[in-house]
């Protein structure tokens, strides 16, 4: 019982998991205690490989052969969860526990429709007749803002998108009514207009109900914007928990406080501040230091951090698994990791003409065409993956691309690059126009242009060592012999960071950021002139994330190299880049300084993105402004302006059917791409202040 | 350490590393009953096929008009048959033949099917529709249907046998590589040779084949077992070797008519047969499971 008298619904006390690993058992989880109470969205926040996912396996009772717990209890109410056999659990299992998975598609039956799926949930575990199950699964879907319910529950999964996929799955799983509701990263695979959507429908559908929720994620931004609780775990173990305000207003654990500062905050440029980063890396598991398991990698961890501290109870309803919280309250010490070098000077460009300049690109995928077509002799159809698209990065510069999946951003990175022919328009690479075939560019071209994929894992040949794959394009590109080239393969490790005897090592034996590292070194290692960047940090975990993000912008200055750095991360993107450029559907939407990004006018897309990036500030929770519907097929490109079909601010007719003009706003400097004149836009769109959490410097 | 001796370590590094990494595989080789048994059977065929003209107490065609159709004893192990030559001497020394005959065939279909493999699948466009087009309708053929087609246009003689093996394996082992290149040339690895300008050559062998070697190599080892049976087939039904070779199949083939009297004449060289397929399928399969494991590290 709390003081509220309220009895949690699930209650973990000091839960250890362990896996099996040939002779010994490695803690996967160690010593864990949370209760969530009826009606509170409780988040669980870690990176990869720091047992979130272990834990809520254990809560289910779903470890599989290999692993399983050493000691502690989970209570789900009354009931013990570890003192019930299988039969019993499968009782649990969909009705007091259900679970919303990251990955929708896999988790629903292709070869059946979505109503006859939800029914048959409604019949096997509360029992009722298929009429009342049909009609009860069709309220459930309108209930989780399906436009057309009826129409979605004769559909197969294929035949929706992932949002809606997304959306099915919480009907399905809240039908049943359960006392406790885990979601496992359920907005990781979407983007983020359609992540703003289904946040949002968390939110209002578990405001008036009893059920607890267990919100695992790696998102910070996420937990801001939903959560009424947060744990914080690290390697295994739990090493704080509070209330989200709390949490983000005065985190109490050193690694609470780095992994909030390794976000960039929207409205951070890397002129203004160096992302702080979270010295050395996450232990494997089973291979944390004694004593405190943060101590390796903390900036004030002293003697007795050498002996392991307790979950420490730190003020009212909250605590921290550090002996030194109460003098990080008292303000005495600071957790914050000191920035490694001070802000980089970046000399102004000597030559005034652009690195690269793409004027009115088009990529256009002829598809195969159909019988039909062939007998009528109609032309085929086409893909229009990039529709029209000019793009401009004066030396020295950075010009960040932002789009959402199926925007059409990598197409243009790979035209860039030469991997895949443009249809119309021009691209010149210092003011030489650039030949369309990769075979036909000279091998000085080559050098001048390099990329980093999004990808670390595919980006490195698996059978060659890191120091062979460095060592390629010095050999090629440089026409070094292979004593110097060995030489500068050292200087590129040292700059990135690694250590030289990781030069003998092959990929598989290193993490994703330091594979990323290798890529990095790779691409810079012919002295480009303009690097292409394609999602580099993606896939890689927040503090991780910082570290590259940093790094980058620290070869870009010893270099002298434009960058074009493609993201579906305003945040990111707005931290790296000089200029950004807002793409949609193939076509731009907007241009704009990074400063600006965050002042009126906005275009309706950018606007939209804007308001659905969840903050890592719960004092921020906005109300997004929806985007209904999905970004249409490229196929049946819309005509006139193409995000007419989702604009929240669409005028009409005109919208429809003709292309806007570009205008320019004589005070940001910013050009958009919209019929709505600037005026108008401005006085609809109220002036966003870039946030920054009241808790910084 | 001192840098000397450092840079000695290295580049006895990258040998002993290999011999290591060898001696690795075939300790995990045979760590499973099944495929330690299959690899001793095939280096057991491959020592015999050796030895074989050293230690057979016969020639192969010798004739020893006395001891015709005796049963297997201590003199004439696996016996006699009816024209009184020597079954033991002759399914050793016909070991050495059928042997070479599969392993040269299968090696050459590798080799060409490998390339071909690798081309189309990293070029695609026509090239790779026409190679791929031809090999499907020679593959829709049942192998030993081709086989005896083939022999028909070029004579029958081992050189044709070389022939067929070649036209039949061809097209398979390229499938299978061409498989493994699609699946590998739109990784970054390989985008990311291709912007610093390599060659294709050296883009297809540097950089792709290493990863088609581990399914290359199984795949070689479940050919040449095929291709020891289809020798023997061919033997068989005499339109290969041709008499007095002491071909396996050929033996079968030759005996067959005194089935009933001199059955040993029959059992032993179709044991040989059986038993050597058998040996490198299970191998075959060893080598999957361990390059796997290998490939999960």
């Amino acid at each position: 019982m709390d003081k509220f008298g309220n009895a949690p619904i699930l209650d973990i006390n000091q839960l250890t998991v362990a896996y099996q690993h040939g002779d010994v058992w490695l803690e996967a989880v160690r010593e864990v205690s949370l209760r969530i109470n009826s009606g509170e969205i409780y988040g669980l926040v870690g990176e990869s490989g720091s047992g979130k996912t272990t834990l809520i396996m254990a809560v289910m009772r779903y470890l599989g052969e290999k692993g399983g717990i050493c000691s502690g209890e989970i209570l789900l109410q009354d009931t013990n969860l570890l003192e019930l056999n299988e039969a019993e659990m499968r009782k649990v299992w969909g009705k007091a526990i259900t679970l919303v998975p990251q990955n929708p598609l896999s988790s629903l039956n292709p070869s059946m429709r979505i109503g006859d799926q939800l029914a048959e949930t409604l019949h096997h575990q509360l029992g009722l007749e298929s009429g009342a199950a049909r009609q009860r699964s069709i309220e459930w879907l309108d209930r989780v803002r399906l436009p057309d319910p009826e129409r979605t529950a004769n559909q197969y999964p294929h035949q929706i998108s992932g949002g809606m996929q997304q959306r099915v799955l919480i009907a399905m799983a809240l039908c049943t009514e359960p006392q406790l509701l885990v979601l496992d990263e359920p907005t990781s695979n979407l983007d983020v207009t359609t992540q703003a959507v289904i946040l949002d429908l968390i939110n209002d559908l578990m405001h008036d109900r009893d059920t607890a929720v267990l919100y695992v994620t790696h998102n910070l931004g996420v937990v801001a914007q939903v959560c009424d609780r947060v744990a914080v775990m690290y390697a295994s173990e739990l090493v704080e928990d509070a209330a989200t305000q709390d949490l983000f207003s005065k985190p109490l654990h050193p690694y609470t406080q780095g992994l909030i500062d390794s976000l960039p905050q929207l409205g951070d440029t890397k002129d203004s501040i160096q992302l702080r980063t979270i010295r050395g890396q996450i232990p494997a598991i089973g291979k944390g230091p004694p004593g405190c398991i943060f101590r390796t990698r903390c900036p004030i961890a002293i003697e007795i951090c050498e002996t392991r501290p307790p979950l420490i109870p730190a003020g009212k309803s909250r605590s921290s698994r550090c002996h030194r919280w109460s003098e990080i309250e008292e303000g005495t010490i600071s957790a914050k990791q000191l920035s490694h070098n001070g802000e980089s000077q970046r000399s102004s460009p000597f030559r005034e003409s652009p690195t690269l300049e793409v004027d009115e690109l088009k990529v256009h995928f002829p598809l195969r065409r159909s019988f039909g077509e062939w007998v009528r002799r109609e032309p085929g159809k086409k893909v229009r993956a990039v529709d029209g698209v000019d793009l401009e990065i004066t030396p020295n510069r950075t010009l960040g691309l932002v789009g959402e999946s199926g925007s059409g951003k990598t197409t243009i990175a790979r035209a860039v690059m030469g991997l895949v022919g443009k249809s119309e328009g021009s691209i010149d690479l210092l003011t030489l126009p650039l030949p369309d075939k990769l075979s036909q560019r000279e091998l000085e071209t080559l050098r001048l242009l390099q990329m980093v994929f999004q990808n670390p894992e595919g980006a490195l040949n698996p059978y060659l060592t890191v120091g062979e794959s460095l060592r390629r394009p010095l050999l090629r590109l440089l026409n070094l012999s292979k004593i110097e080239a060995d030489a500068k393969v050292a200087t590129l490790m040292q700059a990135v960071q690694l250590p030289h005897e990781y030069a003998e090592r092959l990929p598989g034996h290193l993490s994703g950021g330091e594979l990323q590292r290798v890529a990095i070194a790779r691409a810079f290692a012919s002295n480009p002139e303009l690097l292409v960047l394609d999602e580099p940090v993606s896939s890689l975990d927040v503090s991780v994330q910082a570290a590259i993000l940093n790094l980058i912008s620290e070869l870009q200055s010893d270099h002298q190299s434009s960058l074009l750095f493609i993201s579906h991360d305003l945040a990111v993107v707005s931290y790296v880049a000089d200029q950004i450029s807002v793409i949609y559907l193939g076509t731009l939407m907007e241009v704009s300084e990074p400063g600006e990004l965050f002042n009126a006018p906005h275009h309706p897309y950018t606007e939209a993105l804007l308001a659905a990036i969840p903050l890592p500030d719960p004092s921020l929770r906005s109300a997004p402004i929806h985007l209904q519907g999905d970004i249409p097929n490229p196929v049946d490109h819309p005509g006139g302006c193409p995000f007419h079909t989702r604009c929240p601010r669409y005028l009409g007719e005109i919208c429809a059917t003709q292309s806007p003009p570009w205008q320019i706003d004589d005070k940001t400097g910013k050009r958009i791409y919209c019929h709505i004149p600037l005026e108008e836009l401005k006085e609809l769109q109220f002036e966003m202040k870039s946030p920054r959490p009241a808790n910084t410097d | 350490m001192t840098t000397g001796q450092r840079s000695t370590d290295l580049s006895l590094g990258t040998a002993t590393s290999w011999w290591r990494r060898l001696l690795l595989f075939a300790r995990r080789l045979f760590s499973s009953p099944t495929s330690a048994i299959g690899a001793t059977i095939t280096l057991l065929f491959i020592l015999v096929a050796i030895l074989g003209p050293f230690i057979a107490p016969y020639g192969a065609n010798e004739i020893i008009a006395s001891d015709a159709r005796q049963p297997p004893s201590s003199t004439h192990w696996f016996g006699t048959d009816n024209l009184g030559r020597d079954v033991f001497s002759r399914v050793l020394l016909g070991a050495g033949e059928i042997l070479l005959l599969a392993g040269l065939g299968t090696l050459l279909a590798v080799i060409a099917g490998t390339l071909l493999g690798l081309l189309a699948g990293y070029r695609g466009g026509i090239f790779d529709e026409v190679i791929m087009r031809v090999f499907d309708s020679l593959l829709a053929l049942p192998a030993l249907l081709l086989a005896l087609l083939l022999l028909g246009t070029v004579g029958r003689s081992q050189n044709s046998v070389l022939i067929v093996i070649f036209v039949v394996y061809t097209p398979i082992v390229a499938r299978v590589v061409r498989s493994v290149v699609l699946a590998v040339k739109s990784q970054g690895f390989v985008e990311a040779a291709r912007l610093i300008g390599e060659s294709q050559a050296y883009i297809l062998l540097r950089e792709i084949m290493p990863s088609v070697l581990p399914t290359l190599s199984v795949e070689s080892a479940l050919r040449f077992s095929y291709a020891i049976f289809l020798v023997a087939s061919l033997g068989f039904l005499g339109v290969g070797v041709q008499p007095p070779s002491p071909n396996w199949g050929l033996m079968v083939k030759e005996a067959r008519t005194y089935a009933s009297q001199i059955p040993w004449a029959i059992i032993f060289p179709a044991a040989a047969i059986s038993i050597v397929v058998i040996g490198i399928n299970l191998l075959a399969d060893g080598m999957k499971r361990v390059l796997q494991a290998t490939g999960n590290e």
